[in-house]
């Protein structure tokens, strides 16, 4: 490919680009601005809940006919909640995330030149644009955006008459989100093609990094769990507009009986979390791809147990795709469905364990260099076993029917997968910014970034357990109609000062993110001193990603720090410094770890 | 971990809630401790040299198989627990209760003497039924319908679930009780009362967490409050979801038969 140069205009260099690794800053930045979006809306519904009866200039200036003396609607509480669990579940942790690492790394680390179609790649940016695009106009709609949920449940989601964001917010929720899945599914196939096949010579499957493994096997499970929720989307959008009665039956609303008959509002909910529960790991898997390279280079220690690894994301992936009832327990689906459920999902404590057992003993008798990416990615691995944890009580069916849909489900999932995702992929900046942009990012500002970051992520979600527990149900535009939940009302109130904290906090990153790009200090071809293939690109872009030819690969991704003498913690390095390149061939006499 | 189980079944519930909560809690210690105290311990410098260390069978041998023990006993409570509640076959004489929800206010109704409800259906919604009973079934002839409901002590309450419109969620957070109403299909769940709400009140913990409250509602110059337990929805079901609640009330038994005795029956009040 580097031997036929096209004559590169702005368009086809920075727009319409086939080249994976404009298409990953593409991704990256577009992620961000929806990210932004997000996290304002939840600072925004956070003031609503810390003080309901209060007026707020910036609700007024915001919200425009949705509030009433700077004081929200409910229904737009509502639909704040809604649109900024869609963004950040879908727009940024699965497109800003694997849209921009996955596009980034796999061509890089494997020894590609590019992806296997740039033209798709290509295609699965700009549809991934433009279901952002229509995810935006929906929020401008005169009946406001879609409000039934990031679940979108119907019948609430199909009928205008139960709540106005059903309308015409709704149907562009629908529109977004199926295009949505087009772009996930023709990035997925791209990315499961290009591992499969365009390896460099010498790279084995076991020899791939754990970030690659980890965007693989996400890929994977986007294929096989993606179509599913367009199918349900597409059902969805007859019911709404072709009146048909896939979910809905029995139906009397406004003063009518509505002809709809048979459906039942179950079937989505098992097809939504047949996608619905692999997301969460096709969300997390890539951080924790991410953070298994950067915690071992930063170590300077081989990841510990790296068939291991391997072998829990390759369990976590399979078991994910059979543990979607866990949401449903108390759906009124057969109690049987519910026990086998309990026992799929509670298996998954298994692999997870030993992923966090392992990224622990990788930490230790380290030589651990503490930079932000580093910080980030052990930041990851506390919110995931706290968060992780706690879904041995949700998984539980007998404890989940006494605090499904309160808070504490809230804390789980915003600690296990939000947080954690959204730490591996701020980790997953810093440690490639200098790849991505030729420049290094400011560490002052990118500590900052970390310590107001996981102080805000605990403050604001460590309460919420409690709150939970009490028995305050999610999804409650204010709780002061429940006098039993007053004493509540002062931790809602810390809770908001550490968002609004946490939220205006990640200024210290957005601001590093865009004068770094431009006054960043040069950066190295290596600056982390680390063995994965893409160090050996030159740090000026070019296409085809190396000059000549393509690297071959002798070695896995971890030898860190070996010895001579491998018994001999004392002994010097084998190769004369604390990491070996994947393209550096075995000494004679050398034992491949 | 939580208030007080108000229902006999829920009583397993805690004792499973706390042995996971230990266990987590514990565990949480443990790893976070660790996570931190090697980040600091073995923090880079130019002099440390890290050990390469790559995998140990026996380690990793160890901590696959320890959790999969300790989660063969979780599992296996959690699922003895989660029959236990879920079946309603075996309770003799059960009190039967239909709760009947729509955007935005429960009701509920009583199966009268015959202990067995008349069915219902959407299509039979006008005037006074506003539960769309079906009258010419012969078993709703006694049925009774209120707006508060009333639980006996000591019995055990059989629950059927209805909605007319949005998904709902009947959840009785004292009770550990909770289960979706879904329109088109009856769902169902049960347990039995273990405190009324007079004991309730008199509890220690329900007296300090009222004192709580109470400071709070007393500086905003509001009604003071006085627990009673409550039914709540938790499915998100439209604008005013916030506030879709009913009181329950729970009594001894010949006071809820005395109480029931007063309310009028279907035929009574639809003609």
């Amino acid at each position: 490919m580097s031997e036929h140069h096209h004559k590169e205009t702005f368009v086809t260099k920075y727009i319409f680009s086939q080249d994976h690794k404009m298409i990953s800053k593409q991704f990256l930045v577009t992620g961000m601005f929806m990210g932004i979006i997000a996290v304002l809306m939840s600072m925004l519904f956070r003031l609503q809940l810390a003080w309901p009866d209060t007026s707020f200039s910036i609700v007024e200036a915001f919200l425009g006919s949705h509030q009433t003396d700077g004081i929200m609607d409910p229904d737009i509480y509502l639909a704040l909640v809604t649109i900024h669990g869609t963004i950040m579940v879908f727009f940024v942790l699965t497109a800003g995330l694997s849209g921009t690492f996955s596009n980034l790394l796999i061509p890089l680390q494997i020894g590609a030149r590019d992806m296997a179609s740039g033209f798709l790649n290509m295609i699965s940016y700009w549809l991934f644009f433009l279901s952002s695009t229509v995810m935006l106009i929906s929020l401008f709609v005169e009946a406001g955006p879609a409000s039934a949920g990031w679940t979108v449940y119907p019948p609430l989601s199909a009928l205008p008459q139960a709540i106005p964001g059903s309308g015409m917010g709704m149907t562009l929720w629908l529109v977004s989100m199926a295009i949505f899945i087009a772009s996930s599914l023709i990035g997925a196939l791209n990315y499961i093609v290009t591992v499969l096949n365009l390896r460099t010579k010498g790279m084995t499957m076991t020899r791939l990094p754990l970030t690659i493994w980890a965007f693989f096997v996400t890929a994977i499970i986007g294929v096989v769990s993606f179509p599913v929720l367009l199918s349900a989307s597409l059902l969805l959008i007859f019911d709404r507009s072709f009146g048909t009665s896939f979910y809905l039956s029995d139906i009397f609303i406004s003063g009518e009986v509505l002809h709809y008959q048979g459906g039942s509002p179950v079937l989505f909910e098992h097809l939504f979390w047949f996608l619905g529960h692999p997301e969460v790991y096709i969300v997390l898997l890539p951080a924790l791809g991410i953070t298994s390279e950067i915690i071992s280079t930063n170590s300077r220690k081989p990841i510990f147990g790296y068939r291991a690894m391997i072998g829990s994301i390759l369990a976590i992936a399979f078991l994910s795709t059979i543990v979607w009832g866990h949401h449903m327990f108390i759906s009124g689906m057969n109690p049987f469905l519910g026990s086998v459920f309990t026992f799929t999902t509670l298996l998954i404590a298994i692999p997870s364990a030993v992923k966090a057992f392992n990224y622990v003993t990788t930490l230790w008798k380290g030589n651990l260099q503490l930079n932000p990416a580093m910080l980030f990615s052990i930041g990851l691995v506390s919110t995931f076993v706290t968060g992780g944890l706690t879904g041995l009580v949700l998984g539980d069916s007998a404890l989940d029917i006494a605090i499904h849909d309160t808070y504490f489900v809230v804390a789980h999932f915003h600690l296990v997968m939000g947080v954690s995702a959204i730490f591996g992929m701020y980790a997953g900046i810093y440690h490639w910014f200098p790849k991505m942009y030729g420049k290094m990012m400011n560490k002052t500002l990118g500590y900052w970034h970390f310590w107001i970051t996981i102080i805000c992520a605990y403050g604001v979600f460590w309460p919420m357990h409690f709150i939970g527990l009490a028995g305050l149900p999610r999804r409650y535009y204010t709780n002061t109609n429940f006098p039993m939940f007053n004493d509540l009302a002062d931790i809602n109130v810390v809770i908001t000062l550490f968002a609004l904290v946490g939220g205006i906090g990640q200024i210290f990153f957005i601001a590093n993110f865009f004068i770094s790009i431009y006054r960043g200090e040069k950066a190295t071809q290596n600056p982390w001193k680390s063995n994965t293939l893409e160090w050996t690109t030159p740090v000026e872009h070019i296409h085809g990603n190396w000059p000549g030819k393509l690297p071959e690969v002798h070695r896995w991704a971890y030898d860190y720090s070996k010895r001579v003498d491998a018994d001999d913690d004392d002994s010097d390095y084998l190769h004369g410094k604390d990491f070996v390149l994947q393209t550096t061939p075995l000494l004679e006499g050398e034992e491949p770890s | 971990m939580l208030p007080e189980s108000a229902s006999i079944e829920g009583e397993h519930d805690d004792n499973l809630f706390d042995i996971t909560f230990w266990l987590i809690g514990v565990v949480q210690f443990i790893m976070q401790f660790l996570i931190f105290y090697f980040t600091f311990k073995y923090r880079g410098s130019k002099d440390r040299k890290a050990k390469f260390y790559a995998d140990s069978h026996k380690l990793e041998f160890i901590w696959t198989v320890t959790p999969a023990i300790v989660l063969v006993v979780l599992i296996g409570y959690g699922l003895w627990q989660w029959n236990n509640v879920m079946d309603l076959s075996d309770s003799e004489d059960p009190v039967i209760i239909e709760v009947y929800s729509q955007q935005f206010n429960w009701k509920a109704r009583y199966a009268g003497a015959d202990n067995t409800l008349g069915t219902g259906n959407v299509n039979f919604i006008k005037g006074m039924n506003t539960m769309g009973v079906d009258m010419s079934d012969k078993n709703a002839a006694d049925d009774k319908q209120v707006t508060e409901l009333y639980l006996p002590k000591g019995r055990k309450v059989h629950f059927r679930f209805r909605s007319q419109d949005v998904l709902h969620s009947a959840y009785m957070p004292h009770f550990r009780a909770q289960m979706n109403c879904v329109p088109g299909m009856v769902t169902q769940f049960g347990f039995t009362p273990k405190y009324t709400t007079q004991e309730m009140r008199d509890l220690p913990e329900v007296i300090e967490k009222s004192i709580g409250i109470n400071k709070i509602r007393r500086a905003k110059g509001e009604e003071l409050y006085i627990f009673d337990y409550l039914l709540l929805c938790n499915k998100i079901c439209g604008a005013s979801h916030y506030n879709m609640q009913m009181k329950i009330t729970v009594v001894e038994e010949d006071e809820f038969d005395e109480w029931l005795s007063l309310q009028p029956t279907l035929t009574e009040v639809i003609k």
